[in-house]
């Protein structure tokens, strides 16, 4: 089976070809960035790589993993194929800009149920389930595994992925503890 | 430099342990601790059975507890997600009593002289540090301990240690560590023999669950990866490489390349050729840019002509065909017990099927990446290694440094299972950097991960199985051909070592009269490396699905049966049956670690009572069963399965029965459980690496794919026998055991035998 579309989240396919520098104000965690950037470069490498920003992750750079997952606006995006020139002035949330400290719900919940593994899907899964608690506050066990089929995690955290976020959601959780 | 697989390290002596205080200049040496308090280092040394020092292996432990009571200790071995920054401090504090609120942990770079042997790898640490991470905390502990009962003028007897603080029992006076630092500094430090370690009952936290240090970091995005080193004036580097293993670059054209705006410098590597080795990086062409985004694009740009080298012609899919007919003949005789001829000759029954299961690569979720600075002859390394010193070492013998000279600073691992002991990305940024003069940060593709990994090797397998007259298993004869892991050091190697067969096939553990283990000839076309549980994961395939139908064509109960083909209890050594060699049993001592029999007995039972075994299910629905020991840990499993009219497979439960010893920390055992049967199901179900023309065909995680929640297991319970002997591995046990017990399942369910991974149910 291919999983060609990642469960909900928008992504656009660019088509890389051109090679011109452009200068963009963008929006990220309530912040103005201008950068200087190549006109096609993905918003994760904007993020990572020019603002410094590391919380979201480069998994495999084709939207098929969801390690790059950030929000534009209310919607979760793969980060690594979105050019920058598509942002506008819409507002980016990465990981960094979830919540002041730690203290979103979904984040209390991953220290509640000890998710993380390695750790490094984690983010993306996070914001991943936060985007979708925001459509949907109470989603069915179904809707959680159709949101969350587009985050990989190599470690295999994904029963408890699955139990924390139904905490959240006050939906049935289903821990393997 | 040598890399070592893990289950070939040379046998561990005993580990013992010394601590002295260290010197300003002993603790300023080593990076994160604070100046002051009072800083204990450990030095571990190997000795023989009678405790005579052998060899010192350096102090390799710091502890310190500051004037303000807080405690730091520099934790040496890699966190790759299973827990180990948290699992050995955790058994230092505990021992000391100290507040884990106020330990602090600090990583230590990679160094030998001071830390020791730090490569994380075959489920180790914990094995081998436990006593030795126990005894630094009770010489902490006795020393301020006997600072508070000069200082109250008690006898030392009467005081203890809790949350941080020494209490004097009779009175309730109480002192916290910090009050006591400087008074501690001044008195001698306590040798081990004068210390007595904690009963197991007076625990806080050995034993329960307690949350990994680094969660709340993770959680936040601040975790530090190696792909996250930064560091002034860095570049990053992408490579294209050549994409058959022993080829080289003819020329190239860079042209478009350079077009590309940030493209700073494009350099060739020159590759080792064949072996290709298991520290040396491929031949290829690095762009260096100013951004990630730059260098991928012109890598992608790059034009180059290859010299493919000898295994350009090389067909994953015809050698598979290949060694079909291979193990149909006589082999290397690599195990014998009894005469299997003549049990073949008298069987009632004769079983024989050929398991196929592919290549597969590591994937972890974070490419290999590493930072380098190179200036004049020293080099500083940031990267998400498991083993610093042999990336320390390459890096040395590839810039041509002192080995001291190069400091390996060791970030978190996003996953490792193996792929991130080989230091080739690293050397590479280290070539680059010395080379551009730049600081060089390598960044590896998920397309570059997946065609230039390290490979868990395809293997085939037959396994002929006798049934007598009386209805006994009168013969196993168990056929093996794979390309090794040391071809990849050493391309004359065309058969497996006895370090790989251990790993599942001459350790069969089944007390049959006749058993026989024969290995063919398979050379390898690609690097071949290991994969968490290594070769475990298709012997115990082969061997468990087999065990099933065998318990079937005797009309038995496959876990019945598994419990009465382990025989007696008893220890067991395969050492008058293994041809020219002794048991590997993982690095250690069989005498220290044996192989009882009773401890997988009472897993098997274990799994069988929490997993309902013998309840009837709906049809279409079956519970499998298999058993394997691995990393001197016992596991048992039982795998419900459920499959559609459309031949779907959804697995609702997984049923763990783990003797792992003495359980350090319950919640990273679970975890490392729970991961353990979601990667075997990503094998089982999903992955599988083919080559065509000697290169790799998939691509990312379209064509190589790993499991995802919705065809996830369910609920994974993992149930943990109680122990008190000595801790061993929990990383890589799960894994082996859960893809047969899911084939037993599926064939419960469906009446289809499983003989090739990954599972098809239309083949
Ligand atoms: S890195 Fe964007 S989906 Fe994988
Ligand atoms: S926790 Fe390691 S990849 Fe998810």
């Amino acid at each position: 089976m291919v999983f060609a579309e990642c469960g909900n989240p928008t992504f656009y396919c660019a088509t890389f070809k051109r090679n011109i520098m452009a200068k963009y104000s963008i929006q990220v965690n309530g912040k103005k960035h201008e950068v200087d950037v190549l006109e096609d470069m993905p918003l994760l490498w904007v993020l990572r790589d020019v603002i410094g920003l590391k919380g979201t992750k480069f998994g495999c750079g084709k939207a098929l993993c969801g390690a790059c997952t950030v929000h534009l606006n209310d919607d979760a995006i793969r980060s690594c194929s979105y050019p920058i020139s598509s942002v506008g002035d819409a507002r980016i949330t990465t990981i960094e800009g979830l919540s002041e400290d730690g203290d979103h719900p979904l984040q209390q919940a991953w220290e509640k149920f000890v998710v993380p593994q390695c750790g490094y899907c984690q983010t993306g899964q996070i914001m991943n389930a936060a985007a979708l608690l925001k459509r949907n506050a109470h989603p069915s066990g179904q809707e959680i595994e159709q949101t969350m089929q587009g985050n990989l995690c190599r470690c295999g955290t994904y029963n408890r992925i699955k139990a924390a976020i139904s905490a959240v959601a006050g939906t049935s959780s289903s821990a393997s503890k | 430099m040598k890399i070592f697989a893990p289950f070939q390290k040379k046998k561990n002596e005993n580990i013992a342990t010394e601590v002295f205080s260290a010197s300003r200049r002993d603790f300023l040496k080593v990076g994160g601790l604070l100046t002051g308090g009072l800083v204990l280092g450990v030095s571990f040394f190997s000795c023989n059975e009678k405790g005579k020092k052998i060899v010192s292996i350096a102090p390799n432990v710091y502890l310190q507890i500051g004037s303000d009571g807080k405690v730091t200790i520099v934790a040496h071995r890699s966190e790759m997600g299973q827990g180990i920054r948290t699992s050995l401090p955790l058994i230092v504090a505990d021992e000391l009593g100290a507040d884990w609120n106020t330990v602090r942990i600090v990583q230590a770079e990679g160094d030998e002289k001071k830390y020791g042997n730090q490569n994380t790898d075959g489920s180790f640490s914990i094995r081998q540090f436990y006593k030795p991470m126990r005894e630094a905390g009770a010489v902490a502990r006795l020393l301020l301990i006997r600072a508070a009962a000069q200082r109250w003028k008690v006898p030392a007897e009467e005081c203890d240690t809790e949350k941080g603080q020494v209490v004097h029992k009779g009175s309730g006076k109480k002192l916290n560590f910090g009050e006591l630092v400087e008074a501690a500094k001044s008195l001698p430090v306590p040798a081990v023999s004068e210390i007595k370690l904690k009963d197991n009952s007076k625990f806080n936290m050995i034993g329960k669950e307690t949350p990994i240090v680094d969660l709340h970091d993770i959680i936040t995005g601040k975790a530090v990866f190696g792909i996250d080193a930064v560091t002034d004036g860095m570049k990053i580097a992408v490579i294209k490489r050549c994409p058959v293993v022993g080829g080289a670059v003819k020329s190239f054209d860079d042209t478009k390349a350079r077009a590309i705006p940030g493209v700073i410098k494009v350099i060739a590597i020159k590759g080792p050729g064949l072996p290709a080795t298991l520290s040396k990086p491929l031949s290829g062409v690095a762009v260096i840019a100013e951004n990630t985004w730059a260098a991928i694009k012109a890598r992608d740009l790059l034009e180059v002509e290859w010299d493919l080298g000898p295994n350009a012609g090389y067909d994953s899919a015809k050698q598979i065909e290949t060694l079909k007919q291979e193990v149909t003949k006589n082999g290397t005789v690599r195990r014998k017990r009894g005469n299997f001829q003549a049990a073949k000759a008298a069987a009632k029954k004769v079983i024989d099927h050929t398991y196929v299961a592919p290549y597969l690569a590591h994937a972890t979720l974070e490419p290999p990446a590493a930072l380098a600075v190179v200036k004049n002859d020293s080099c500083e390394i940031w990267a998400c290694t498991q083993n610093p010193q042999g990336a320390r070492e390459a890096v040395a013998e590839a810039l041509a440094f002192q080995v001291d000279k190069v400091k390996v600073n060791v970030t978190l691992l996003g996953g490792a299972f193996g792929r991130k002991s080989k230091p080739d990305f690293i050397v590479e940024a280290a070539l680059l950097a010395k080379e551009s003069g730049f600081p060089v940060k390598v960044q590896w593709t998920r397309e570059d991960d997946i065609h230039h990994d390290y490979f868990h090797a395809l293997s085939v397998q037959r396994i002929v199985a006798t049934i007598d007259n009386q209805n006994k298993l009168s013969g196993w004869d168990h056929h093996i051909a794979y390309p090794s892991i040391s071809a990849t050091e050493d391309s004359a190697v065309v058969q497996p070592s006895d370090g790989e067969l251990g790993l599942g096939a001459t350790d069969f553990p089944y007390d049959v009269p006749a058993i026989n283990v024969e290995t063919h000839d398979a050379k390898a076309h690609l690097r071949i490396g290991w994969l968490r549980s290594v070769r475990n994961i298709p012997q115990a395939f082969a061997a468990a699905t087999m065990m099933d139908e065998v318990a079937e064509a005797r009309g038995m109960d496959p876990v019945s049966n598994a419990l009465e083909l382990l025989g007696e209890d008893r220890n067991i050594t395969f050492n008058d049956e293994l041809v020219k060699t002794t048991y590997p049993n993982y690095g250690e001592d069989i005498a220290s670690y044996p192989w009882e029999i009773a401890r997988m007995k009472e897993v098997i039972r274990r799994v069988a009572k929490e997993s309902g075994w013998g309840k009837d299910l709906p049809k279409g629905s079956g519970l499998g069963f298999a058993a394997h020991k691995s990393f001197l840990t016992y596991v048992a499993c039982v795998v419900e399965v459920m499959v559609d009219t459309n031949n779907k497979i959804t697995i609702p439960n997984v049923y763990y029965a783990v003797d792992c010893g003495l359980a350090v920390n319950v919640d990273r055992i679970r975890s490392q459980f729970e991961g353990g049967a979601q990667f075997s199901a990503s094998l089982a179900l999903k992955s599988m690496i083919t080559v065509k023309n000697g290169q790799v065909e998939q691509n990312n995680f379209d064509g190589y794919q790993i499991i995802r929640m919705p065809e996830s297991p369910g609920q994974i319970h993992v149930h943990i026998v109680e122990s008190t002997a000595k801790p061993t591995g929990i990383g890589e046990p799960p894994v082996p055991p859960f893809t047969p017990a899911l084939c037993n399942a599926i064939y419960k369910a469906t009446g289809k035998r499983i003989y090739t991974l990954p599972i098809d149910m239309n083949a």
